[in-house]
């Protein structure tokens, strides 16, 4: 049990900037996800966390220790790759067992206890009885179990897993990840994942750190970041959204013209963005205080319907779900008004970016 | 559609996308039939017409013996020294970015163009008792040129590039992430090559290994330059067939050769098991 204590780490790669000034606390015994695009500096900070970069400025600190000058040895993490790294001339046992082989005479069990470990630890990743087999012998999601069992067998302070899941196919994927849910209850560590699987993250996650351009954009529950995205940026990396140009005036909302019938506060007067989920929206009879478009396409997604609606004559499309056997899809002009929904002043994205 | 029985041992062929199967084992065979085996086969063919008794006696006198022991003896040594040098310079060559890498990387391979009596020439000259290297090592009462030791020189020469062209590839290869779990997992820099990196390079070692010392009990030009050529010390086996060869004693000729040609299958051969076996184990071509 640890808790990880990252504190205003800056990290650059000759001079480019990968993190710019991430704070996080990882509580004891939690299972964080560490959320985002490509380049959005993810794996970099797990990295930065196991000690596999160093911090061009600032301090990761293990409980009430400073880890940053300690190398990746004595950090004692569990590192798990995204494309498993296991030493394919051993076999699964000296695979599970190399942590603790390679420790000095005087801190190493002895041969049988090594032994029992990695058939212990086996058992654990469910894969009892295959000991000597060589890595090649193994499929994929068997191999990710394999370097889940090494890591751990080091008795890790913090186990992090770069896209654990990554190289995997859909269905073993899901699989893992109630697997991996599971030994995290059952053994209680301190676990950081890297995914840019939204999905993923959300199902298995105590709290998402969603991450943008070397940045921590919002750090919650699941519950937290899907319904209260508190950027642009979080509401349309996470779930599905749609964003229309509106001017707020008087602490009300207006389209063009007209009001939408929304009111705000705290939100400047003028250009702003009105962001708002598909499915998170009523449908107006006539149109006094709404927004209203022509219908430009309609699609069957699963068990719903999407249908695309052109707002004014300037081209803003936005997206709305109706049931499937909901007579408005079959109109060309629908009316709606977002049930929950959230306005952003005008370029809060883009100085998001600049700053 | 015909569903293979299922059969234990191996196949004789298997189904492949790609047709021709009888086509490229057919050339294969006449190829290697016309280059390798027909010449090797004189050899054997000649040296037959001593009898066995002649066969016998030309093959275990004392300076055949020598000379093999000399062949073999060197090229095994130079082998093995190329394996670890070989090893570093494919190392430098693979982990590191420097001004010139590219110029080295070429200069690996001179030692396959160079023809190699220049390469024994110069080798002589530097390493003699006079010599830029020879003069260092004079005091030290180390002689290299016109010696046992000298020979190894020239063999390390030409035997580098093999050892250096096999091993590269593979450690080309070699995922950081392996060396980075290592490393997670609390093994020190030492502990990681010796008991990660160099054990995944096994095959890769053995092969360069192989080709290294069957390229060096082949070798003739530099060796002769640089050996001194003294019968029981330095005279090394392929000189002494050239010897026998001048005295018109073709079939003695034959015989060295015949011997020489079957202790090389047979170390080849060995070796070849090694890294089969070697290969199944490290989880290659599984």
């Amino acid at each position: 049990m640890m808790e990880v204590s990252i504190r205003n780490v800056r990290k650059e790669f000759d001079r480019f900037p990968a993190l710019h000034d991430v704070s996080l606390d990882i509580r004891s015994g939690e299972l964080i996800a560490l959320l985002g695009p490509s380049g959005s500096g993810k794996t970099t900070l797990l990295r930065l966390i196991a000690g596999l970069e160093r911090p061009t400025a600032g301090s990761v600190f293990f409980g009430a220790e400073d880890a940053s000058q300690k190398s990746v040895q004595e950090r004692n993490v569990g590192f798990v790759f995204q494309h498993y790294a296991l030493f394919r001339h051993m076999t699964v046992a000296d695979n599970i067992g190399f942590g603790l082989k390679v420790r000095p005479a005087e801190s190493r069990p002895p041969k049988d206890v090594i032994r029992k470990r990695a058939s212990e630890l086996l058992d654990l990743v469910q894969l009892s009885g295959l000991e000597r087999r060589y890595p090649s012998q193994l499929s994929g999601g068997q191999r990710q179990r394999v370097a889940l069992a090494r890591a751990m067998a080091i008795e890790p302070k913090v186990l992090l897993l770069d896209e654990p899941f990554g190289a995997l196919d859909a269905q073993v994927r899901r699989e893992l990840r109630r697997w991996l849910r599971e030994i995290h209850e059952a053994t209680g560590h301190t676990t950081v994942f890297v995914t840019h699987d939204q999905e993923e993250a959300l199902e298995l996650a105590d709290r998402v750190v969603v991450m943008s351009q070397g940045r921590i954009e919002q750090v919650g529950t699941a519950d937290e970041v899907y319904d209260t995205p508190n950027s642009p940026f979080v509401y349309g990396f996470i779930g599905e959204s749609s964003a229309l140009p509106v001017r707020v005036e008087g602490g009300e909302l207006w389209l063009q013209d007209r009001s939408i019938g929304l009111s705000v506060r705290d939100v400047p007067e003028g250009e702003a963005s009105l962001y708002f989920r598909p499915h998170e929206i009523e449908l107006l009879e006539g149109c006094g205080g709404c927004i209203a478009g022509t219908v430009a396409a309609s699609r069957r997604v699963a068990g719903s319907r999407r249908v695309e609606l052109e707002i004014g004559g300037e081209n803003h499309k936005v997206e709305i779900e109706l049931p499937i056997e909901h007579p408005a899809a079959g109109k060309s002009r629908i009316a709606f008004r977002p049930r929950r929904w959230r306005v952003f002043p005008a370029g809060a994205e883009r100085r998001q970016r600049a700053a | 559609m015909s569903i293979a029985p299922a059969s234990n041992g191996w196949h004789f062929r298997r189904p492949s996308v790609i047709p021709g199967f009888g086509l490229t084992l057919g050339f294969t065979i006449a190829y290697l039939t016309l280059i390798v085996l027909i010449p090797l086969s004189g050899v054997v063919w000649r040296s037959a017409e001593l009898g066995l008794a002649d066969f016998w006696a030309i093959a275990t006198e004392r300076r055949t013996l020598s000379a093999l022991k000399v062949s073999f003896g060197t090229a095994f040594l130079a082998a093995l020294v190329n394996v670890v040098f070989g090893t570093v310079v494919a190392w430098i060559l693979v982990r590191y970015r420097f001004p010139g890498r590219r110029i080295v990387d070429a200069v690996v391979d001179l030692p396959f163009a160079l023809p190699t009596a220049v390469a024994g020439i110069a080798l002589a000259a530097i390493y003699a008792p006079g010599g830029w290297v020879g003069q260092l090592l004079a005091p030290l009462g180390i002689k290299v040129a016109f010696t046992p030791l000298g020979i190894v020189v020239a063999l390390i020469f030409i035997g580098l590039p093999f050892v250096v062209r096999t091993v590269q590839p593979v450690m080309e290869e070699i995922d950081r992430e392996v060396e980075e779990a290592a490393a997670t997992l609390g093994a020190t820099r030492f502990q990681t090559v010796s008991r990660v990196l160099l054990p995944g390079l096994a095959p890769a070692l053995l092969t360069g290994f192989a080709l290294a010392f069957a390229r060096a009990v082949g070798e003739y030009g530099s060796v002769i330059f640089i050996a001194g050529n003294i019968p029981y010390v330095s005279e090394i086996a392929p000189l002494l067939i050239v010897i026998k060869l001048e005295e018109f004693n073709y079939a003695g000729a034959t015989a060295i050769a015949a011997v020489m040609l079957l202790l090389s299958f047979a170390m080849l051969f060995v070796i070849n098991l090694i890294q089969a076996w070697s290969r199944r184990r490290y989880g290659y071509g599984a």
